[in-house]
């Protein structure tokens, strides 16, 4: 029971900053831009929370700057492709390598230096109970990530902003030709997802090993961007998928410590897991026609006004 | 009563190109006025001003009398203008429904809308379910989607791009009720054509265009359709020379119950399709877009391969189970409907676009090196025999014009003297001049014995082209017969999927 518990809690930090940077991505991918820069993105975003949380200790301004950071990053991404019309998957790359070694550069004097780990947002009495803490024992990202699940579900099929960035992506040439700006919608789109990415890469310093290391994110954005496809762009698989892939995270710890039936697998399997998972389920996708039709039919094409 | 638009004097130019040359004329209240042009005219560049799209250079747009800037559609829409595009603009994968909200500037709720729709729907006698996908409609729908939506904002003036090109003549019928319906409550329609006989049906005034200038403005009843067509084109109007009393020889290209499998979500497969075309005989395949032709067309081509190899066979020589590359050898060329990125590669030259489909037939490829001298000569040749506009051989396919391009990819298909030929749209998007000098080359080429299958939506090119019409309609194809023994009426009921040849006479209506 208490390895249950404990277990349960891991998989929660380890899925979090996962769902917030591909629910980031999603809202980026529907409006039609592929943004492979997640992962550097959510790197800046790690130094910027780190270095804010450990010059004044406070882990909401931590993650404001955070998000600000992200969007910081993703608006050199918007500036290249969408107004220069770069090519998305190079920028996107480039945007991931910078991010890596930016946050390297300016966290080099900050390394084993520790930050304090953000509270729980509910009071003691709950945070701390022995089995209510499964539910109320995490502090505000954990919250904010299943609001933000319901949020953009609503705003994608409920909102008349939602029906233009779908739109946006569905086919940017009618969407110009009907009077919508193509370009600005795709700038506030992937401004929400640098600052969601930016924001769960403030999570790590955060929320799970409070200092700062370099590459801290350690693959997570790719998984996050892999998640996106994995989910059919639909925000409710995005959470399962990012529960499935932070479980099988937490497999590969366990079985790394040693120890219970767990570490009859290799963990060095465990830790292939997602990869593979995602790859089979790339597979199911494309033989499943109708589900691969979900997919943005802009995703990825500059855009560039037919006249 | 003042005109609901007047131009004056309207000018764009582009790069190289007086698009719009001191443009003048105006449209009064409930007139249905034609805008008639060949491509390139600058009609759509016309209208594209008036709908906010583009801003002209010089001159003055009036609505109601009063002078206008149209900055953008939104600003179009709110003076009451609305405009139904030749591509429609609308979201494969969203709905009916989402698509209108789409094109309001208003927020309205999705309920209230709904209710409107039904309601402009049942006025205007537009059916469509609310809450279909598009992508599961036909063109005709999607052509009503788009028409409603522009009728829900109540417009003054509705400007439609070329709306018949892919409707059948029966829903050319129940459009133009709809337009005289519109035209009688008042407001104005600019309807953008280069179909004649239907100019003449519908519009009260028509004005044409030529090279960017206005050539003339009259009334389309007084005037013939062939007077129309030389003022469109500027000079007398050839016709296609069929030579008389042709005999057709023996069955060329044979077709025996070809069906192909299901190629993608929307693609109708083609079922159990037979026909025979004679040498230098014409076969014409009518029917609306979307009914099995492009699965037709890749069968023939190659691109599909089916599972029989007696299905197609070309002097009795059984086809059926080879590839594009084997059937070019045995003699059969084949024409997509779309040229740039299936006919014809964007990027490349126009010489490396020939070797790509000539090359076994004209030698063009010599111990697996190119011969590129061989690629140019022959580019050249298709350039200077069919009037294509090009810097060269050495100018990319992509930065050719449609119509222009299309000329190569006719050219570079018909100078190879293929046995048997067959094209899908061979004339969509080329202006008059350029479309009758392509007839002519088919008409020639099959005079030199080839069997040649034309696959159109254009009734009148296949009426005047062909000797023999079959209709594909679901994926299946009507018995071919004589073109002449067939009346309008009849085709279009079989592109509506009437079918039937024996009591066929009996379901026309009067």
């Amino acid at each position: 029971m208490e390895l249950t518990l404990a277990i349960l809690i891991t998989v929660v930090g380890a899925s979090t900053p996962i769902l917030i940077a591909a629910l980031g991505e999603l809202v980026v991918e529907r409006a039609g831009v592929l943004n492979l820069g997640v992962e550097g993105m959510m790197l800046i975003g790690a130094i910027a929370g780190f270095v804010v949380q450990f010059h004044t200790g406070n882990p909401y301004l931590a993650l404001l700057c955070g998000a600000a950071a992200g969007t910081a990053a993703s608006l050199i991404f918007g500036f290249l492709t969408l107004s220069l019309s770069a090519n998305q998957t190079a920028t996107g790359l480039a945007l991931t390598i910078f991010g890596t070694g930016f946050s390297a550069l300016a966290g080099s004097s900050y390394s084993a230096r520790p930050v304090t780990l953000m509270q729980p947002l509910f009071p003691a009495d709950l945070a701390t109970h022995p089995v209510l803490r499964v539910i109320f024992g995490y502090s505000f990202p954990v919250y904010f990530s299943f609001v933000m699940v319901v949020a953009i579900w609503y705003f994608l099929h409920k909102t008349r902003a939602g029906l233009i960035l779908r739109a946006v992506g569905e086919n940017d040439q009618s969407a110009h030709s009907i009077g919508y700006s193509v370009i600005g919608v795709r700038y506030l789109a992937v401004m929400f997802g640098g600052a969601m990415a930016g924001l769960a890469g403030a999570c790590f310093p955060l929320l799970l090993t409070p200092q700062w290391a370099e590459r801290m994110t350690a693959g997570r954005g790719w998984i996050a961007v892999a998640l996106v496809v994995f989910a059919s762009w639909k925000p409710f698989r995005l959470l399962g998928g990012a529960y499935l892939f932070g479980l099988v995270m937490t497999m590969e710890l366990y079985a790394k410590a040693g120890g219970g039936p767990l570490s009859a697998v290799p963990s060095e399997l465990w830790a292939a897991l997602p990869y593979l998972a995602t790859v089979v389920v790339l597979v199911l996708i494309s033989i499943r026609r109708d589900a691969s039709t979900n997919a943005p039919a802009c995703l990825g094409k500059p855009f560039l006004p037919a006249n | 009563m003042p005109n609901r638009l007047e131009l004056t004097g309207i000018t764009k130019q582009f790069p190289g190109v007086l698009a719009n040359d001191h443009v003048s004329f105006s449209v009064k209240p409930g007139e249905i006025h034609a805008l008639l042009g060949e491509n390139g005219a600058g009609k759509s560049t016309l209208v594209k001003m008036i709908y906010g799209i583009m801003q002209p250079d010089a001159g003055e747009i009036r609505w109601n009398g009063e002078p206008v800037v149209v900055p953008n559609p939104k600003a179009a829409r709110k003076l009451g203008i609305g405009m139904v595009f030749q591509h429609f603009s609308l979201f494969e994968a969203l709905t009916v429904l989402e698509n209108i909200a789409l094109g309001m500037d208003a927020k309205i709720p999705s309920r209230e809308l709904e209710s409107r729709i039904r309601e402009v729907m049942q006025t205007y006698g537009l059916l469509l379910d609310p809450h279909r996908t598009v992508a599961t409609l036909s063109v005709g729908e999607r052509q009503r989607i788009e028409i409603v939506r522009a009728l829900l904002l109540n417009p003054q003036l509705l400007i439609m791009d070329e709306p018949t090109s892919v409707l059948t003549p029966q829903e050319v019928e129940q459009l133009f009720t709809v337009l005289r319906k519109l035209a009688a409550e008042g407001c104005s329609i600019l309807y953008i054509s280069h179909k004649l006989h239907e100019i003449k049906a519908l519009c009260d005034t028509a004005t044409i265009l030529r090279g960017g200038k206005l050539v003339d403005t009259c009334d389309p009843k007084q005037e013939t359709s062939r007077s129309m067509a030389e003022k469109m084109i500027g000079t007398g109007l050839r016709d296609i020379v069929k030579g008389e009393g042709r005999v057709l020889g023996p069955p060329k290209l044979v077709v025996n119950r070809l069906r192909t499998g299901k190629t993608g979500h929307f693609d109708v497969p083609v079922d159990n399709v037979s026909f025979t075309v004679r040498s230098g005989e014409i076969l014409g395949i009518a029917g609306v877009a979307g009914n099995g032709q492009n699965a037709l067309l890749d069968a023939l081509s190659g691109e599909i391969i089916g599972d029989d190899r007696e299905a197609i066979t070309i002097d009795g020589y059984g086809i059926g189970l080879m590839n594009t590359t084997e059937r070019r050898k045995q003699g059969l060329c084949a024409v997509p409907e779309e040229r740039n990125g299936h006919a014809a590669v964007g990027d490349f030259s126009l010489a490396d676009n020939s070797v790509l489909t000539a090359r076994d037939r004209l030698g063009m490829v010599v111990m697996g090196l190119i011969n590129s001298g061989a690629a140019k000569t022959y580019t050249g040749k298709v350039i200077a025999d069919f009037a294509v506009k090009a810097l060269g051989p050495a100018s990319t396919a992509g930065s050719l014009s449609g119509g222009n391009l299309q000329k190569y990819i006719m050219g570079r298909e018909i100078l190879q003297k293929p046995s048997v030929l067959v094209v899908s749209q061979p004339t969509w998007g080329v202006d008059a001049g350029a479309a009758a000098a392509i007839h002519q080359a088919l008409v020639d080429l099959a005079a030199a014995g080839s069997a040649i299958v034309v696959i159109s939506q254009d009734l009148d090119e296949l009426r005047a082209l062909c000797d023999t019409l079959a209709v594909i309609n679901m994926g299946r194809l009507s018995e071919a017969r004589p073109v002449k023994d067939f009346s309008i009426e009849e085709i279009g009921l079989l592109m509506g999927g009437v079918h039937g040849t024996t009591e066929g006479a009996d379901a026309i209506p009067a």
